[in-house]
């Protein structure tokens, strides 16, 4: 029996999770934590670590909550919708890497800390080149005595400012294939790493060049086996890809409900400007966007767990189609807020800022659609 | 969440993909749901519709004691997933199976169930919709034609337009004023009016395609028995409400596109552009993407609407959301496939250059009307702000 929809215990999650972020989350906050230099809202974080967020998706037995992709899903979108900033979706990243690929050795290290709350983590692999496949991973790791030596620069580092541990995408085989990738643990006291916050026009997300100069490294930070990291990377990118889709389904419906609650209050030539077609007919089709894209999110965060020949796919397709989505939602929003929606004063910007990130955050719609292209041999 | 079958309805989806894989007709080259004209088309579309339902496939969700089977809703998504699965043709009946039908089973009389479900599933009797006339369209609710109660009989005056089928209909569902000097929501009822009836004149309209495929049909003194009217006199609006309801789950259904979504993709790898195949060129290639993204959508939307339905949820606007999001999608379809075709693409059906028969650009404007009827786009639109949202109302006359 075919059941798309969510159990008793996901809706509870859900509600729990939107609750929670109301009331912890509001744009005020949003805004305070723009002026810190790392990004990261830690009163917020540590009550996220509490109800056991950071590993929601952990299995049990490593100290997590042992729920699914899906439940993740969920939380993310609630993110999206108050715009949270701080590094929690980098961070499951990383602790997704760990709990898949880590040793013993590495998780004990960093697994705690992770869940803890004590240290955040970063997924750094674009570099100048903007590419999202494993040609865009140049930075070299060299063989040394002991373990590796990288130097390069990561650009794009989602998260970054605020990150205890990187983990890095390098090359450690001349060539521009899949052959030939591993992925580093770094941590960012490491010598020779430094961090360097960029502007961008997204309040709520932080990014940042990592630069490694001469970092060494020893054998032991090599998550996975040398020269085979890419099918690991890849899955990873493919998990933040439908997470950025989550949360960008949750921003989306945030603006819709903005604009509509909007137009039933304010007033113009004497009645509710909600009462004109015009304002009507836009609303409309942002509902018959973003509602049937949520379905998209679930398929593909079930699917990342249970049709592993599907996930990539089903990652795709969310996040092209969400990247769009939340991207024109957004924009419709401010424009059915009129002046008041272009103001700085007015929240409405941080969602529609978010959603120009959360767009080529993992790969651009375009991206997506040529994969979806090659994936399907049109 | 599980989108797995169980071994039960695997066993009766390879059931249904053996039945299909021995059953299917010969493919038509010109092959268009909702859209017949031709005599011979009508008789291989009543034939398959026949076929189909003593195999046990059509409309199994009925009840028993009207020809169907009380099936899960499960059985017939599996028989319609392997439909799509080998582009089976539509079937002719759709109108009945899947407006007046439901309607009936929930607002008709033991009597009317009785006597016309079951030949609504065998094809022997075939519905058309009396909604819309001259003046009234969008405003549906102003319309005039009467029918005025005569002891046991209504008689039946006006004019319907835009009625598909109605040239090979054997019945009509009508809405007719049966009160003039109520508020105009609150004179409508809801009758059944038997097409042989004397009176009645069905004059064939040339839609933009070339094909007749709609009708003007008009009744002059048309005596109808009291027994035909649905729900009660005067409350043929929300009966009529129901009805379309129905008709936009039946418009917003993905079975169709996603079977366009493949001929469109077979064609993008068949048609050269600049040397090679359409499907090589990137920008072609995100388009056809794009589409195949809003394809899935919508599959997955139905998913999770199905889902609803078996845990008892009510739709809301769901169904216009998929009207809406559907029928515009075909549209959108079909025109990816003109400009894939460049100069091949307004190509008539019957030039010996024309690719697919021709068929693409009759699709393409055959798709512009389904944007059009079964409630304009900003109908929806208006459905979904108002019902959906609670935007304040329009005032209306």
């Amino acid at each position: 029996m075919i059941d798309f929809g969510l159990s008793d215990d996901q809706q509870a999650l859900q509600r729990a999770a939107r609750e929670f972020l109301a009331a912890e989350c509001p744009p005020s906050l949003v805004r305070d934590t723009a002026k810190q230099p790392d990004g990261v809202p830690r009163a917020l974080y540590a009550k996220m670590v509490e109800l056991g967020w950071m590993g929601l998706a952990v299995p049990e037995a490593q100290n997590g909550l042992g729920l699914d992709t899906l439940a993740l899903a969920l939380v993310l979108e609630e993110l999206g919708r108050v715009a949270a900033p701080g590094p929690f979706l980098s961070t499951q990243l990383v602790i997704a890497a760990l709990v898949r690929a880590g040793t013993v050795a590495q998780r004990r290290e960093w697994l705690g800390r992770l869940l803890s709350g004590h240290a955040f983590g970063s997924l750094a692999y674009l570099e100048e080149s903007d590419r999202h496949d494993p040609a865009g991973i140049a930075l070299r790791a060299r063989r040394t005595r002991g373990g590796y030596a990288l130097t390069g620069s990561k650009l794009f580092v989602l998260d970054a400012p605020g990150a205890d541990l990187f983990l890095v995408a390098a090359r450690t085989r001349p060539g521009s294939g899949a052959a030939g990738v591993s992925l580093f643990l770094v941590a960012r006291e490491t010598a020779g790493v430094r961090v360097r916050p960029e502007e961008t026009i997204d309040l709520t997300r932080r990014v940042g060049e990592l630069t490694l100069r001469d970092v060494t490294l020893p054998a032991t930070a090599l998550l996975g086996g040398e020269d085979k990291g890419w099918r690991l990377l890849e899955r990873l990118l493919d998990l933040g890809a439908v997470g950025i889709a989550a949360d960008s389904l949750g921003g989306a419906e945030r603006a819709l409900a903005m604009a509509v609650e909007y137009s039933k209050t304010r007033e113009q030539f004497g009645r509710k400007i909600g009462s004109f077609q015009a304002l009507k007919h836009m609303a409309a089709e942002m509902v018959a966007e973003v509602e049937p894209a949520r379905s998209l999110v679930w398929y593909a965060a079930y699917a990342f767990d249970h049709r592993p020949r599907e996930h990539a796919r089903a990652a795709s397709v969310a996040k092209a189609r969400l990247g769009d989505v939340y991207a024109r939602t957004a924009r419709r929003a401010v424009e059915m807020h009129g002046g008041i929606g272009f103001t700085w004063e007015h929240d409405l910007h941080l969602w529609f800022k978010r959603a120009r990130w959360n767009r080529v955050a993992f790969g651009d719609p375009d991206h997506h659609r040529e994969r979806l292209a090659t994936i399907d041999r049109y | 969440m599980d989108l797995s079958y169980s071994p039960e309805e695997r066993a009766f989806q390879r059931e249904v993909r053996g039945w299909l894989a021995r059953s299917m007709p010969k493919r038509e080259p010109d092959e268009r749901p909702l859209d017949f004209h031709d005599p011979r088309r009508i008789a291989r579309g009543k034939a398959w519709q026949r076929k189909l339902y003593e195999a046990g496939y059509v409309a199994m969700g009925w009840p028993r004691d009207y020809g169907g089977q009380g099936a899960d809703v499960m059985r017939q998504t599996i028989v319609n997933e392997e439909m799509v699965r080998v582009r089976a043709p539509g079937l002719i009946g759709l109108m009945g199976i899947q407006m007046v039908g439901p309607t009936l089973i929930a607002h008709g009389t033991e009597e009317q169930r009785r006597r016309h479900l079951p030949p609504i599933l065998t094809a022997e009797e075939i519905w058309c919709q009396g909604y819309s006339e001259p003046g009234s369209g969008s405003d549906l609710a102003s319309l005039r034609t009467s029918a005025e109660l005569r002891g046991d009989e209504f008689v039946v005056n006006g004019q319907k337009v835009w009625t598909s089928n109605a040239q090979f209909a054997d019945w009509i569902f009508c809405l007719v004023r049966t009160d003039p000097d109520a508020p105009k929501h609150r004179g409508i009822s809801y009758l059944l009016i038997d097409m042989k009836s004397p009176g009645i004149t069905v004059r064939p309209l040339v839609q933009m395609t070339g094909d007749a495929g709609f009708n003007e049909v008009f009744f002059e003194d048309v005596h109808v028995p009291r027994a035909n009217l649905v729900g009660g006199l005067n409350d043929g609006w929300t009966i009529a409400n129901a009805t379309l309801f129905h008709e936009r789950n039946m418009l917003g259904s993905t079975t169709r596109t996603q079977q366009v979504l493949q001929g469109l993709l077979s064609l993008a790898r068949a048609h050269g552009r600049a040397g090679r195949p359409a499907s090589a060129d990137p920008a072609i290639r995100r388009r056809l993407a794009d589409l195949a993204i809003r394809v899935e959508t919508m599959k997955l939307e139905a998913y999770r609407q199905l889902t609803d339905t078996l845990r008892g949820r009510s739709p809301g606007i769901a169904a216009s959301v998929s009207k809406l999001v559907t029928t515009e999608l075909n549209h959108d379809l079909a025109e990816a496939a003109l400009d894939i075709l460049g100069s091949y693409g307004p190509l008539a059906r019957g030039n010996r250059r024309a690719r697919d028969g021709g068929t693409w650009p009759v699709d393409f404007m055959f798709t512009l009307g389904l944007i059009i009827g079964g409630g304009t786009s900003q109908i929806q639109k208006n459905i979904i702000a108002e019902r959906g949202l609670a935007m304040p109302r329009e005032l209306r006359a």
